[in-house]
């Protein structure tokens, strides 16, 4: 049953991916970019999870763990580019 | 003692003293010269006490390999003419530090100028003590590198700076030259040890190679001791402190050529070809110091002429290739270090107590100053050679010795120029003492204050001319059996028969001693009628000769950087994947083999072929938008995202997690320095050239791909793979075999990789430190701010949130840090976590929030790093281990269990340290620019409203 799960949500993580790279490569403007890659980077998230359960090995939980904790940074350093140039102030 | 220990010792205690006065040079004066005087007065009594076993006859000597394989030992002797020479070194180093420490103001800078002084006197006994002729050559750099330092000690004077520079030039370029030559000399003879190459002189001599290396080696000689034409550093090196100038320049550093002599002159001596370029060189030498130094008016200028012509004789008296001419020799040596340490003494004294080295503006001063005139007076009576002072004996040797050679088959051409350089030798000896402390006061000024100093400053060139004086009254007793063992040393065989003694009845050297005396007389005499004439006469000044040359070099070397150089980063770029490309081409085509292994593929499923349609598409996203750099930087990301979970894929955790944390503090970094650059930069290159860049581009990228793909179809290169995953457990207590690679197997690895990060740490401070200078300075500050500017700084949303996520991210560290040894993580990756914990407060609370909250700076992190790295490395020696040799074990922690402590893991601390140092100096560097720049900006438009106003 778990596979049938699995292979589900895979190809959600698919469409997912491939359509948040649609919206960054098409924009328009840069924050709909911008979005799109924090999007990509918890659909990320979610199938370094996925291939977890698939292979049943837990040696990538620190990766989804360290990538849900810093993955943000990049999203607010490039907000914070848009909106005052110099993100160490 | 035991002798090897104590030869280590004496050749470590100058550097230890250095060291100690470097800590303390915070402290004052008294500690620093207590320090020096204690280290040379120690290594004196080491000397001391093996005095008598040594002129006996023992060689005593000790050795250790160092880098055996290029014959470099660390092996260390002493003989009696190493005994003389380490003897002199530290004795006239006692003094001189005595005197130094009554010369120099207290509130100079004497902790950098003992530190030095000690230095230099660890490499000078290097060089007498070394056994091994490449360790001879390690100790001769040094020798030349702390005298620039000591040169240049006034830094703030381009006198100083300029003659260091002058005076690291020549001895230095003689010093490449003299290692080409010693190097030849080793392959000859083929040994690198001292001993065996002394005794094989006949093989050397026999060689074809023999008037190649000779040449090399007397360069490298005549540099040092200042023989002509190289003479002309000497007179500039004068820029040094006074008792610099008495130790290194007089002593010491400019004897290390005679030393070398000396201590070859079994091997080298003997032959014709020796015999006319040694001894022309130094009687030329000899003459034209003499002469210079008759009409030089700065009392240390006298000197150092002076101190050249000596030097001339005693290069002369080694190259006549006699067995008595080395006697006299040694024995001139001991003289001359005697009365010529003692008169540059004196002339500080002077300078010291009038404020000038004017002989012309000078006089009269042994009425206001007695003591000073008594001690000089007696010095310059032994260096003009006047009995019954030491330097009376050496001489009149010298001249006996001028009668046995004939060179250019002319037999009175030597002791004809050898009598007119000593009656020269006489009238400056004469000139300086009379016309210093005799006659009338010329100027009154120098007079006023001039008086004797205290006892401190005039201790000791006094002791030193006591010895000067003994040396001619009791030779016999107080240095015959020194001299004579010393000059069995030099010749290599039991010395002549030694009779020194200031009456040896009527003979013709006793004729030209007393010429000499009575025309230098004269001389002295007509002087100023001499002097007239002199200064009439053209001058070569070799200082701007040298300049020239120098600027010459310079400009040739610019213009052949100009030529080969383009300051175009695309075409060095260019060039350089060029050939790279070329090469793998070259090699793919011409080196055999299929590009496809044996290894079978693996199933690829729909996931990953969309992962790689996505990564595909990312790039050519990339491409197509390279000139605008926000957007290539958002792409990029999206590529390191799939490159991520590629490794996921791929069972590589380790590369997952460090790709992720990489990923953060790049995108971070490349922000930051983007602030500064054009968002769009303009077309740089023209359409022709783009498409051939592109050519390129695909080549390389062809190139990697393939090697990427011959790689991965083929099977690991099995004995190194299995052999770690097989030891990475047993032998480094780890079963996270990428970390046991990395801290353990390959460790010397990666010490070298983190040294390297930390000099490129380094490397980032130093270029972007001085931006805030000259034309990058200029184009910062017109640096004009071209992103919109939100009102808020810092939201508070954003502050408060990071700093809950501070300990959060920080714990993760440590643990990824902790279990890295066996489970994925490591010091590496774990710096990075830490790193960006650190940026994310940057980012959130500013920079000036956050730096004032950090309390250990960059530099600090990537020097502890980098020393506890070694310092792991270095603990396993001390176990008798090799270097980086790593320990485990298990050990009991209440409430925690079972832990494992792997001396692995203190390595890692130092890999942590340096990555998390080297992250953080370039987030620093990079910031504060921008914050430069921005400070500026505001400036300027502060400036322009205020203009506009009125």
């Amino acid at each position: 049953m778990i596979g049938y799960a699995v292979i589900f949500a895979f190809v959600c993580l698919s469409l997912a991916l491939t359509l948040n790279l649609w919206r960054l490569l098409k924009g328009p403007t840069v924050g709909d970019r911008i979005v799109a890659l924090d999007t990509m980077v918890i659909n990320a998230i979610a199938a370094i999870i996925l291939i977890g359960i698939a292979t049943v090995n837990d040696t990538y939980y620190e990766a989804a763990l360290l990538l849900a904790m810093v993955g943000f940074i990049g999203t607010v350093a490039y907000c914070k580019f848009l909106l005052r140039g110099d993100i160490v102030e | 003692m035991a002798v090897p220990l104590m030869l280590y010792t004496l050749v470590i205690l100058p550097f230890l003293a250095a060291l100690l006065i470097a800590i303390g040079s915070s402290h004052g004066r008294a500690l620093h010269s207590g320090l020096a005087a204690a280290g040379s007065a120690l290594g004196l009594a080491l000397i001391l006490g093996i005095a008598g076993r040594v002129i006996g006859g023992d060689v005593l000597a000790v050795s250790v390999p160092w880098v055996p394989v290029i014959g470099l030992d660390f092996s260390l002797m002493i003989d009696p003419l190493g005994l003389m020479f380490a003897g002199l070194i530290l004795g006239i180093g006692l003094l001189v530090v005595i005197f130094g420490h009554f010369y120099l103001a207290s509130d100079e800078a004497t902790g950098r100028f003992f530190a030095s002084l000690m230095l230099f006197q660890g490499a000078m006994l290097g060089i007498v003590l070394s056994g091994n002729v490449l360790l001879l050559l390690v100790f001769w750099e040094l020798t030349s590198l702390s005298s620039f330092l000591l040169i240049g000690f006034w830094r703030d004077k381009a006198e100083a700076r300029q003659g260091a520079r002058m005076a690291l030039a020549v001895t230095g370029g003689g010093g490449l030259v003299l290692i080409a030559g010693m190097v030849l000399l080793g392959t000859i003879a083929g040994s690198f040890d001292l001993m065996t190459i002394l005794e094989r002189g006949d093989i050397i001599q026999a060689s074809p190679l023999y008037p190649v290396m000779l040449v090399l080696i007397l360069i490298g000689c005549f540099t040092k001791s200042a023989q002509f034409p190289f003479h002309f550093w000497l007179p500039h090196a004068m820029a040094a402190p006074t008792p610099v100038s008495a130790y290194l320049h007089s002593a010491t550093m400019v004897k290390a050529g005679v030393f070398l002599l000396a201590r070859l002159w079994p091997v080298l001596s003997g032959t014709e070809l020796y015999t006319v370029i040694v001894t022309s060189v130094g009687l030329i030498t000899m003459l034209m110091g003499a002469w210079v130094a008759l009409f030089k008016h700065d009392l240390k200028g006298i000197l150092a002429y002076s101190t050249i012509s000596q030097l001339g004789l005693l290069v002369m008296l080694l190259g006549f290739s006699l067995e008595m001419a080395a006697v006299a020799a040694v024995l001139h040596i001991l003289n001359h270090a005697a009365f010529k340490a003692a008169l540059f003494m004196s002339a500080g004294i002077v300078d010291h107590e009038t404020g000038t080295r004017d002989i012309r503006r000078l006089g009269g001063l042994a009425k206001v100053m007695p003591i000073t005139a008594i001690v000089a007076t007696l010095a310059a009576a032994a260096m003009a050679g006047l009995p019954p002072l030491g330097g009376f004996i050496s001489k009149e040797m010298m001249l006996d010795e001028t009668l046995h050679v004939g060179l250019f088959g002319i037999s009175w051409l030597v002791p004809v120029v050898a009598t007119i350089a000593a009656t020269l030798s006489v009238a400056y000896s004469l000139r300086l003492a009379v016309h210093l402390f005799f006659g009338k006061p010329r100027e009154a000024e120098p007079h006023a204050r001039a008086h004797d100093p205290g006892a401190g400053m005039w201790a000791s060139p006094a002791f030193l001319v006591i010895l000067a004086v003994l040396l001619g009254l009791v030779p016999m007793a107080l240095a015959g059996p020194l001299v004579s063992s010393v000059a069995g040393a030099v010749i290599g065989n039991a010395a002549p028969p030694l009779g020194l003694a200031l009456w040896h009845g009527v003979n013709v050297a006793l004729g030209m001693s007393l010429a000499a005396v009575a025309i230098g007389a004269l001389l002295l005499w007509r002087h100023a009628g001499l002097l007239r004439g002199y200064e009439a006469m053209r001058h070569l000044d070799a200082k701007a000769l040298f300049d020239r040359t120098l600027g010459a070099a310079d400009r040739e070397v610019r213009k052949l950087i100009v030529a080969t150089h383009s300051p175009s980063l695309q075409r060095m770029l260019f060039a350089s994947f060029a050939v790279i490309v070329a090469l793998v081409a070259e090699g793919a085509l011409t080196g055999g083999g299929t590009l496809t292994g044996a290894r079978a593929g693996q199933p690829a499923s729909a996931v990953a072929i969309i992962a790689w349609g996505l990564l595909i598409a990312a790039t050519i996203a990339v491409v197509r938008a390279q000139r605008q750099r926000f957007l290539v930087l958002i792409y990029i990301s999206v590529i390191g995202l799939i490159i991520t979970l590629a490794f996921v894929h791929f069972s590589a955790p380790d590369l997952a997690l460090t790709q992720i944390s990489v990923e953060v503090v790049t995108i971070l970094l490349l922000l930051l320095a983007l602030n500064l650059l054009p968002k769009t930069p303009p077309l740089l290159s023209s359409q022709p050239r783009r498409y051939r860049d592109a050519l390129l581009a695909i080549g390389g990228g062809l190139g990697i791909g393939g090697a990427a793909w011959a790689m991965l179809t083929r099977n690991p290169n099995d004995p190194i793979s299995s052999f770690h995953l097989a030891n990475s457990y047993s032998g480094g207590g780890g079963t996270n075999v990428v970390n046991v690679t990395l801290v353990d197997f390959r460790a010397f690895d990666t010490l070298g990789e983190i040294i390297v990060l930390g000099i490129a740490g380094l490397a980032i401070f130093a270029l972007l430190d001085t931006t805030s200078r000259g034309a990058a300075g200029a184009r910062l500050r017109s640096w004009q701010e071209d992103m919109p500017h939100s009102p808020e700084r810092h939201p508070l949303m954003f502050v408060m949130a990071t700093r809950i996520l501070l300990p959060l991210v920080l714990a993760v560290g440590i643990y990824i840090f902790l279990r890295g040894h066996n489970q994925p993580g490591g010091g590496f990756i774990a710096a990075l976590v830490v790193a960006i914990a650190f940026l994310l407060q940057y980012l959130a609370s500013g920079f000036d929030w956050t730096d004032a909250r950090r309390r250990v700076g960059e530099h600090l992190l990537i020097a502890s790093g980098v020393l506890v790295a070694m310092a792991t490395g270095l603990g396993s020696l001390v176990f008798g281990a090799n270097f980086l040799t790593s320990s485990f074990g298990y050990f009991q922690v209440p409430l925690v269990g079972e832990v494992e402590l792997a001396t692995a893991l203190l390595f890692d601390i130092g890999v942590f340290a340096v990555v998390f140092g080297a992250v953080m100096q370039a987030l620093a560097q990079l910031s504060q620019i921008s914050q430069r720049a921005a400070r500026a900006h505001a400036a300027q438009v502060e400036a322009q409203q205020q203009g506009s106003e009125p």
